[in-house]
């Protein structure tokens, strides 16, 4: 089966059996491996990426089901809030082995853009399903605000 | 990770005088390596590069610097790059790392003898090669500057990755790299004193979060790519120490994309042009076990069995004084206290995986190797090969937590031998990666042990301790693995009692005795290993002798240690948290201070009790003392990490089994901790100029205790079977 969509702004036919989830369709097919694989089952939002700007998981999502969609993955994501996101996560040193971070990255874009002052709140409500073995929380739930505060400077 | 291997790294300091010069070699450059004797003077270089086993300069100026560790999240490339960076007064901006390849020779950690990571070593062992490998490249920038523009030596001074003369000339690295190649490696590198420093004990930036924050292509085992791959899951077995007696692969064959169903002594392979295939492939695959040798306990009846052998009387472990068994024979109180430690899964965030390619005759693989030198070894073994046949392209790892550091190299045996049976069965060479599913890493057993410990202590009519008689039941890591022969002694495993062996507190008479369980389950360090439990049960121990003897927690303490820089975090940490001050109504505190590795961290946690009357940690204040602060904040991320690690643990996690199938299987199951668990965590470095101990794992041990004591100032009762899950608290 055939499907079309935008993919980080560019317009891509994918042909795939439509109940492929769209994380592996991502890495494997299009070898976009930024998006990474966690769980599987919606626990721990490794495979995060946004569908028409709203932040989804990607490995329970099927690609039969995306047809016409907007998709934004770690490799694409960009503008105001991914910016200050990225450059509040460098300036932090907030990942450590990583895995989990393009995940807090498209989540914490996702908040951003939505609340772009967000409460401590607001954070844990918006990153509690994205896991980090590591458990940089810490630093995540700081370079949010940082961000935030890049972004209204 | 390994107690036995702390005298090791302090003999591992490597001579100056060892660094010789080899030969022409690798990528185009020339080898500089430590004790090789009768090691040729000269070297020569080509294409332009000047390449060292530790670093390289490119002619675009790039230093590269060769991580011989494998980096899954605790930052030794960013703190061996520190390292050669400052001595070479490069600039932070042109630094770059690549992991080193498999080559015990030129890239064994000095506190083991081969390559490899653990027992927090990196920067331990590192400290001083990787300075005097800087601090040689540097002194040849310089030479071939002086060569080349007719002055002397002394003229010539290098600053942020600047080579300049007092007459005037000027050069980057880059461009001298050609020619510094040709000069002499200095056989007693001069290295900086400390107030040269420039990066260490200051900052210098992580060198991986740019491209992690990116989704940057090829970071990970788990993103291998290759022409022609084919990826493989496994069908394992039900219970640990059952094999496939053989299986039914109509169903699986007839996924879109499966292209072969092989049989190893792990599982059954599923193997398709990709990895969804390949998981709906193996999840239809029908497969017959042999469970003759396989575990059917559960844990409740394994937990019996471990509590019954501290029962009755163990090993004895080195480090007990006096007659603890007598003295609690005539004591005019005594306590007996019980503790039960389940298995715990180390799930980090990349579940484990591998990609071999083998054609019968070379193999190479690509995945975050923890020791390359045994998986070399093991994997050359099965496939036929002499180890330079097998070449190891190390990743960053997606976590690890001990998870990769592997005795038996199961995961690179298992990839192994189904490329061995590919090939065996007449197909093309292809690239194979194996890929485990959360569910595989969850139930795939290497838990950190199931412990059992029995502490009974001896009072005289003052609450005083008049002896501690304790034991420790738990199947012991060591034993059966290559390691057993040096790290096991008289049948003491020194993972399943350090920390516990030897109190660093003051005491009239201590003993321990451990007792090796046996189970199929396989077990494994767990980052702090055996300080995970020892820890718990020391510092909890501690409280309540200090309730008997009715002196305050840390006075108590600081009485009876032993030890000036345990004693140095625990005032410190006290200090910094406020210790002495009356908390808010319905907050309350614990303390702990544990050394690991040669580290020592003390924690101060802060707790109040949800209306459901789960724990809430709101704050873990932290002392630590891990010498020399090469780069604090890193230390600080890692102690922040470790204390989530150990809370996240103690408050739910746990392996069960029931008729010896793992209960767990997944994030809905076996619970992580998240952003809303996490407490606000400070970190307070105590400044050193002893030589540099680790930090990786040193974080972790005191987070439980700290608050298990402050349960207990709340409530009066001590946990001792974990997870805190199992009283209510979370
Ligand atoms: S991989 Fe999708 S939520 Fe974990
Ligand atoms: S940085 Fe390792 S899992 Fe988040």
């Amino acid at each position: 089966m055939s499907i079309s969509l935008t993919l980080n702004g560019t317009s891509r036919t994918i042909d795939a059996d439509p109940e492929t989830p769209l994380l592996w369709v991502l890495r494997d097919e299009l070898g976009m491996t930024g998006t990474k694989f966690g769980c599987g089952i919606a626990q721990c939002g490794a495979c995060t990426v946004h569908l028409d700007g709203m932040p989804i998981r990607s490995c329970q999502t099927q690609i039969g089901d995306l047809e016409g969609s907007s998709i934004t993955t770690i490799e694409g994501v960009s503008g105001k809030a991914a910016d200050a996101v990225r450059s509040a996560w460098e300036e932090l040193s907030a990942a450590q082995c990583g895995y989990c971070q393009s995940g807090q990255i498209l989540a914490a874009s996702a908040l951003l853009s939505e609340t772009p002052k967000p409460t401590d709140d607001d954070i844990d409500a918006a990153m509690d399903g994205n896991v980090c073995r590591c458990a940089t929380y810490a630093r995540i739930r700081q370079a949010i605000h940082v961000a935030a505060e890049k972004m209204g400077a | 990770m390994f107690h036995f291997m702390k005298d090791q790294i302090q003999a591992a300091k490597p001579s100056r005088r060892s660094f010789l010069k080899m030969s022409a070699a690798g990528a185009g450059g020339f080898i500089l390596a430590a004790s090789l004797p009768g090691a040729s003077r000269k070297a020569a270089a080509s294409g332009g590069e000047f390449a060292q086993p530790f670093v390289h300069i490119r002619p675009d100026n790039k230093v590269v610097v060769l991580i011989k560790h494998l980096d899954m999240g605790q930052g030794n490339a960013t703190g061996l790059a520190t390292l050669i960076a400052d001595e070479m007064d490069a600039d932070a901006a042109q630094v770059e790392t690549n992991f080193a390849p498999a080559n015990a020779e030129l890239y064994k950690n000095l506190a083991f003898g081969m390559q490899g990571t653990g027992g927090s070593t990196a920067m331990a062992n590192s400290f001083q090669q990787y300075r005097a490998a800087g601090a040689a490249a540097k002194a040849m920038l310089v030479a071939a500057a002086a060569r080349k523009w007719g002055v002397p030596v002394s003229t010539i001074t290098v600053s942020k990755g600047v080579v300049t003369s007092t007459s005037g000339q000027s050069s980057n690295f880059g461009d001298l790299a050609a020619l510094a190649a040709n000069e002499d490696i200095p056989a007693e590198p001069v290295l900086k004193t400390p107030d040269q420093w420039v990066y260490i004990g200051k900052s210098f930036p992580r060198v991986d979060v740019p491209a992690k924050s990116r989704g940057s292509v090829g970071l990970y085992g788990m993103d291998h790519q290759a022409e022609n791959m084919l990826v493989a899951v496994l069908a394992r077995p039900p219970r640990f120490g059952a094999v496939p007696a053989g299986f039914d692969a109509a169903k699986a064959r007839e996924v879109k994309g499966v292209v072969d169903v092989v049989q190893v002594p792990s599982g059954v392979a599923v193997l398709a042009t990709s990895t969804w295939p390949a998981i709906a492939g193996r999840d239809l695959l029908a497969v017959t076990w042999d469970e003759s040798g396989a575990e059917t306990r559960g844990t409740d009846e394994m937990a019996k069995e471990l509590a019954g052998m501290t029962a009755t009387k163990g090993i004895s472990v080195p480090g007990s004084h006096g007659d603890a068994e007598a003295a609690i024979a005539s004591a005019a109180k005594v306590i007996e206290v019980d503790y039960a430690f389940p298995f715990l899964a180390h799930a980090p965030m990349e579940p484990l995986d591998i990609t071999v390619f083998f054609d019968g005759e070379k193999a190479e693989f690509w995945t975050g190797s923890q020791f390359q030198t045994i998986d070399q070894m093991v994997s050359s073994r099965i496939l036929g090969l002499t180890p330079d046949k097998v070449t190891i392209n190390t990743s960053w790892a997606g976590g690890s937590f001990g998870r990769r550091a592997q005795p038996d190299s199961h995961y690179f045996a298992e990839a192994a031998l189904i490329a061995k049976a590919r090939l065996e069965a007449g197909n093309a060479a292809q690239p194979i990666k194996v890929v485990w599913t959360r569910e595989d890493d969850i139930r795939g057993g290497y838990y950190r042990p199931m412990v059992s410990h029995k502490a009974k202590v001896g009072f005289d009519d003052k609450g005083q301790v008049t002896g501690w008689s304790h034991r420790v039941a738990a199947k012991s890591i060591m034993q059966g693995t290559a390691f057993e022969q040096f790290a096991m002694k008289d049948g003491v495993d020194s993972t399943s009692v350090e920390g516990i062996g030897e109190l660093p507190y003051e005491l009239p008479a201590f003993q321990t005795e451990v007792h090796n369980a046996k189970t199929p389950v396989p077990v494994l360090w767990w980052r702090s290993v055996g300080h995970t439990h020892t820890g718990y049960v020391a510092e909890t121990m501690m409280d309540r002798l200090a309730k008997e003897a009715g002196e305050d927690p840390l006075d108590y303490r600081l009485k009876r240690i032993k030890n000036e820089r345990l004693a140095g975090v625990l005032k410190l940490v006290a200090e910094k948290a406020n210790w002495s001050t009356p908390l808010p109504e319905g907050r309350y505190r614990g303390i702990a201070a544990v050394e690991s590795f040669g580290s020592y961290v003390a924690e101060v946690a802060e707790i109040s009790f949800r209306e459901d009357g789960t724990v809430k940690v709101e704050k873990v204040t932290c002392a630590v003392d891990c010498g020399l602060p090469v780069n604090p904040d890193n230390i600080k991320a890692q102690v922040e990490g470790g204390v989530g690690y150990g809370l996240g643990a103690v408050l739910r996690n746990e392996i069960t089994m029931t008729d010896g199938q793992v209960d767990q299987s997944n994030f809905d199951t076996y619970l992580p901790l998240r952003m809303t668990d996490m407490p606000e965590v400070e970190v307070h470095i105590v400044p050193s100029t002893e030589a540099p101990t680790g930090i990786g794992e040193p974080g972790t041990p005191p987070v439980g205790p700290a608050v298990a004591n402050a349960i207990a100032a709340a409530k009066g009762e001590w946990v001792t079977e974990l997870p805190f899950s199992r009283h209510g608290y979370a």
